[in-house]
């Protein structure tokens, strides 16, 4: 891992491919040559040869449209999906040394229980229907080895009230629960176990404005109180503009521009970017 | 050579224990891979025995690969040797072995049982076999095989644990009665069998060895002697055993064993007696100061009928 | 004192089985021979043979006798008997197509080489009741023979029918079995675990009560499932059964087995290649049963789905493990055993959590303490 103080994930080289692949896939696919499906094998390179480091206490946004890989490439991130190339470090995991796509699954279940933090667009991607709020926190503690039910509901308690989920309704079962709602439960879980890391996969899209506004402005306050990292995924600007310190830009299972948003926003250099902030309404 | 193996021998021409060379084999490698790794679940090829599958074929199988002709064998249901489904899987290792047979769990070398455990303390000469209905302790919370293997593969019992804190937020306290779950030597999750948690203090740290089996559903498991086994509690709600603060015993009169609450078939009234008859017959024993019990369980004296609180 | 009767349960078991011979026989009439049950309820016999695993009509019949009619009793009887049998050899792998046919139909084509052999089947008959049965007679029956007498043509059928799915393979229509359906498990010998191959799946089938196999068959058709299956073909019939002997430079003839076999094509799916093919579902039992030979097919296509939808017949686990009748006939029976312990542990649970909420509800009415009195 580099010698940066304070990254806190790095990855090098991601890739994701989908068939059989082929020596050219990568050559042949990306924005230049206006596709993700290489043109030899069929195979579709959802993430094409991606780099980045994620900051300490930073929001690191990635913008790009419905199919640019940016979900593909948060959800290899956090093993949810297998990447078929590239490296991934993580500065808590063994001094940031260890590539954390070649370690066992008990490894990685480690790295997802106590490193990571995941926020999924689909709230019930996140949260088990039939564990209750407070139960569904619950189990992202006892995953981290916190075996007491009174410490155990002080924090679920502590952090559905942060997330502003009413206490009432802390026993009750989350598939009653508005879509609103379903999310701050799911944020309140990913919380849970302070963890260095958050991962967001577009958290706000499909909500009612208002509370998509609240649950972006509550990700902000976390973000400033607690000063977790943070890779927000989204294909709507706003979010990006009101949210990402940095920001990186994909197209086609590349990134095509990486820099500080005001500046992507202010100032796009590439066509697509340049494309992207001007249709913004 | 006793009268009893003479005539076993003579026998329909079943192989001692009734079991062919190569089942008890196969069973006593897979005992052993069993005992190497404390609460690991071996799958084993289970063939059927002439008892159905339910009623006792997992420890039948390895009681009958593990029985020598010079073993003492007890058997018991529900803590008592005298109930019909006890006296039926004596019957047959007695027909297939020609053993000798006790109801006194002192005298026993190996012991079979069903829901529980004898209540006199077990000595390291002595193997208790347990059958076990459903061998997976992550059914409460998962129906597939495949997953819960992954899940002890993985050692994570996050979901039972869940389930367990939504029971104390339901109830007030965990409703898991019998086949209360346990962490073997800190890594494998077992299913203790239902015995009931009046017994699952035993497990730990014993000087016995624990042999169980799962005869449909084709696994065995062990505890070898001075194993770590923890129920599964929270800091602040431990695990407690069932309560019977102010019964006593109609029979013996004890308060400290684990009793069975029943309706006297004649009177009607409720009564509690020791779950563990042969315990509770030798408490008599001493009581009365003269030998009640004989060896085949046939009674001597008759019963006082007590009511119980 | 009860179900535990110290001393009483042995007695109280041999009472039991004394019962048992006394209601079978205390109608008075000729005590039923073996060999009228392997005849005459021969399907009795078949079904039994092929949920007990074990190739043996006397044994299944007798079974039966023993079990006063009672299917899965008779055909735990003759499991139990199959795992106390040597095992000496493994047969040569059996070829249906040298089936000696009794019956044979497809209902994929109207018309197959060698024909639609109807063969003796009651499903074109009217299921009225016979009375005539009760008057059968030694005469009658003789009777009946020397009407039909024995009808002998030279020609009209063929020794060996050829194969209905051979047919569509040599069109390229079928797709081929993938590289985990050529693996050779035992599941007697080993436990099964999943996900399995094709051969512990066809394994667990073949031994499977037919009525649990005709439910879940049932439940893909009406729509619990994706799959629209068509009968290939259905034969009946004796195979021929050969080892090989160390002793013997060629193999060795046993003698012929009646078998069913069913062949299940269903629509569409994309091979390897991307290439649209049917898809097989093999059936085959021993004796004569046909529902459990389609069951079976249907069953073995319907846990190759890769559906997204897990209907129960898809879900390879819930299928397998359920369809046992030994095991499941077994568990289902022995809460007749006692569970008092359990129970007991359970009531202790069930009345402390009652008074838990007792208390609780009382703390929540207790009523507000009274505000001081001011002083006079």
């Amino acid at each position: 891992m580099s010698a940066t103080a304070g990254t806190v994930l790095e990855v090098r080289g991601l890739s994701r491919l989908y068939g059989d692949g082929c020596p050219d896939c990568l050559a042949l696919t990306g924005p230049d040559a206006g596709t993700n499906i290489c043109p030899q094998c069929h195979t579709i390179v959802a993430c094409n040869n991606i780099s980045f480091d994620l900051e300490q206490g930073e929001i690191l946004g990635i913008v790009g449209e419905s199919g640019s890989g940016k979900s593909t490439l948060l959800r290899c991130i956090c093993f949810d999906e297998e990447a078929t190339a590239g490296e991934c470090y993580f500065a808590a995991f063994g001094d940031g040394r260890e590539n954390v796509f070649s370690q066992t699954s008990q490894a990685r279940r480690y790295i997802r229980n106590h490193l990571l933090g995941i926020v999924y667009q689909n709230p019930l991607m996140g949260i088990k229907p039939h564990f209750t709020a407070g139960g569904n926190v619950a189990e992202k503690l006892l995953t981290a080895d916190v075996y007491n039910v009174s410490v155990i509901r002080e924090r679920a308690a502590t952090l559905l009230q942060r997330t502003e989920v009413p206490l009432a309704r802390m026993d009750d079962f989350p598939a009653n629960f508005s879509g609103g709602m379903q999310q701050r439960v799911q944020i309140a879980k990913a919380l849970a176990n302070n963890p260095p890391v958050l991962l967001l996969d577009e958290v706000s899209t499909g909500l009612d404005v208002s509370v998509q506004a609240r649950v972006l402005d509550l990700i902000k306050e976390i973000q400033r109180d607690l000063g977790i990292a943070m890779i927000v995924v989204s294909h709507d600007l706003g979010v990006i503009r009101l949210l990402a310190d940095r920001t990186g830009v994909m197209q086609h299972g590349q990134v095509i521009e990486f820099g500080l948003t005001d500046q992507i926003l202010e100032d796009p250099q590439h066509s697509y970017t340049q494309l992207l902030v001007h249709s913004t309404l | 050579m006793s009268v009893n193996q003479n005539q076993s021998r003579k026998n329909r021409g079943y192989n001692f224990a009734f079991l062919d060379e190569n089942t008890k084999r196969e069973i006593r490698r897979k005992l052993l891979k069993a005992v190497a790794i404390p609460g690991y679940q071996v799958p084993f090829a289970s063939p059927e025995l002439p008892i159905a599958r339910g009623w006792g074929t997992g420890g039948l199988q390895i009681t009958m690969a593990i029985i020598g002709p010079e073993d003492v064998l007890k058997v018991i249901d529900q803590g008592c040797d005298g109930s019909v489904n006890a006296v039926n899987i004596r019957k047959l290792l007695v027909k297939t072995t020609g053993v000798e047979t006790t109801f006194d769990t002192n005298a026993a070398s190996i012991i079979q049982t069903r829901h529980r455990i004898p209540e006199e303390t077990m000595r390291q000469d002595q193997i208790l076999v347990l059958q076990v209905p459903i061998p997976e302790p992550l059914r409460y919370v998962e129906a597939s095989e495949a997953k819960t293997r992954e899940m002890h593969g993985e050692m994570d019992y996050s979901r039972m644990w869940v389930y367990l804190y939504e029971n104390i937020v339901q109830y007030g306290e965990i409703t898991i009665g019998a086949r209360y779950p346990c962490l073997v030597n800190r890594r494998y999750l077992i299913d203790p069998s239902p015995i009931p948690r009046w017994d699952v203090p035993k497990l730990n740290q014993a000087e016995t060895l624990y042999l169980f089996g799962a005869g449909r559903e084709k696994r065995i498991y062990a505890l070898p002697p001075h194993t770590q086994v923890e129920p599964l509690e929270f800091e602040d709600f431990r695990f407690r055993v069932e309560d019977f603060t102010g019964r006593f015993c109609a029979r013996c009169g004890a308060t400290d064993t684990f009793m069975n609450e029943l309706y006297d078939s004649r009177s009607g009234r409720k009564l509690f007696v020791c779950s563990d008859s042969g315990y509770c017959d030798r408490r008599r024993e001493r009581a009365a100061g003269q030998d009640l019990v004989g060896a085949d369980g046939s009674e001597g004296g008759a019963i006082e009928g007590k009511e119980a609180g | 004192m009860g179900y535990v009767a110290v001393s009483g349960g042995d007695e109280a078991i041999t009472n039991a089985e004394a019962l048992l011979t006394f209601y079978r026989l205390k109608g008075g009439s000729t005590p039923v021979q073996v060999r009228q049950i392997r005849e005459q309820l021969r399907l009795a016999v078949d079904k039994v043979m092929s949920e007990g695993s074990l190739y043996a009509p006397g044994i299944a019949a007798l079974a039966l006798k023993q079990a006063e009619g009672d299917g899965i009793e008779a055909s735990f009887i003759v499991r139990a008997y199959r795992a106390t049998q040597p095992r000496r050899y493994v047969s040569l792998p059996v070829d249906t197509r040298q089936m000696r046919i009794i019956r044979r139909i497809s209902g994929a084509f109207q018309d197959v080489p060698g024909g639609q052999v109807l063969g003796p089947t009651r499903d074109y008959t009217q299921r009225l009741v016979d009375f005539s049965l009760l008057g059968e007679t030694p005469e009658l029956v003789a009777g009946f023979f020397k009407k039909i007498g024995v009808q002998m043509s030279r020609s009209s059928m063929p020794d060996t029918f050829p194969k209905v799915i051979d047919l569509l393979r040599q069109e390229g229509l079928m797709a081929e079995p993938g590289d985990r359906d050529r693996e050779l498990s035992d599941i007697t010998r080993e436990a099964i675990s999943f996900p399995c191959n094709r051969s512990a799946k066809l394994q667990s089938l073949a031994r499977g009560e037919t009525g649990v196999m005709m439910a879940l068959a049932y439940s893909s058709m009406r729509g619990f499932g994706d799959i629209h299956p068509y009968l290939g073909e259905l034969r009946v019939g004796t195979v021929p059964l050969f080892i090989n002997h160390r002793a013997k430079s060629r193999p060795v003839y046993l003698g012929p087995v009646l078998v069913t076999e069913a062949e299940i094509i269903s629509g569409q799916y994309e091979d390897d290649q991307g290439i649209p093919k049917l898809t097989l579902g093999y059936g085959l039992c021993f004796g004569h049963n046909e529902l459990k030979a389609i069951a079976m097919g249907v069953l073995d296509r319907t846990m190759q789905s890769n559906g997204h939808q897990r209907a129960p017949s898809e879900d390879e686990e819930f299928v397998l493990y359920h369809i046992d009748g030994i095991e499941s006939s077994g568990f289902s029976a022995h809460w007749k055993l006692p569970h008092y312990v359990t129970f007991q542990s359970t009531l202790d649970r069930l009345r402390r959590t009652q008074r838990l909420k007792e208390e609780a509800d009382t703390l929540e009415r207790e009523p507000e303490p009274e505000p001081e009195k001011p002083g006079l």
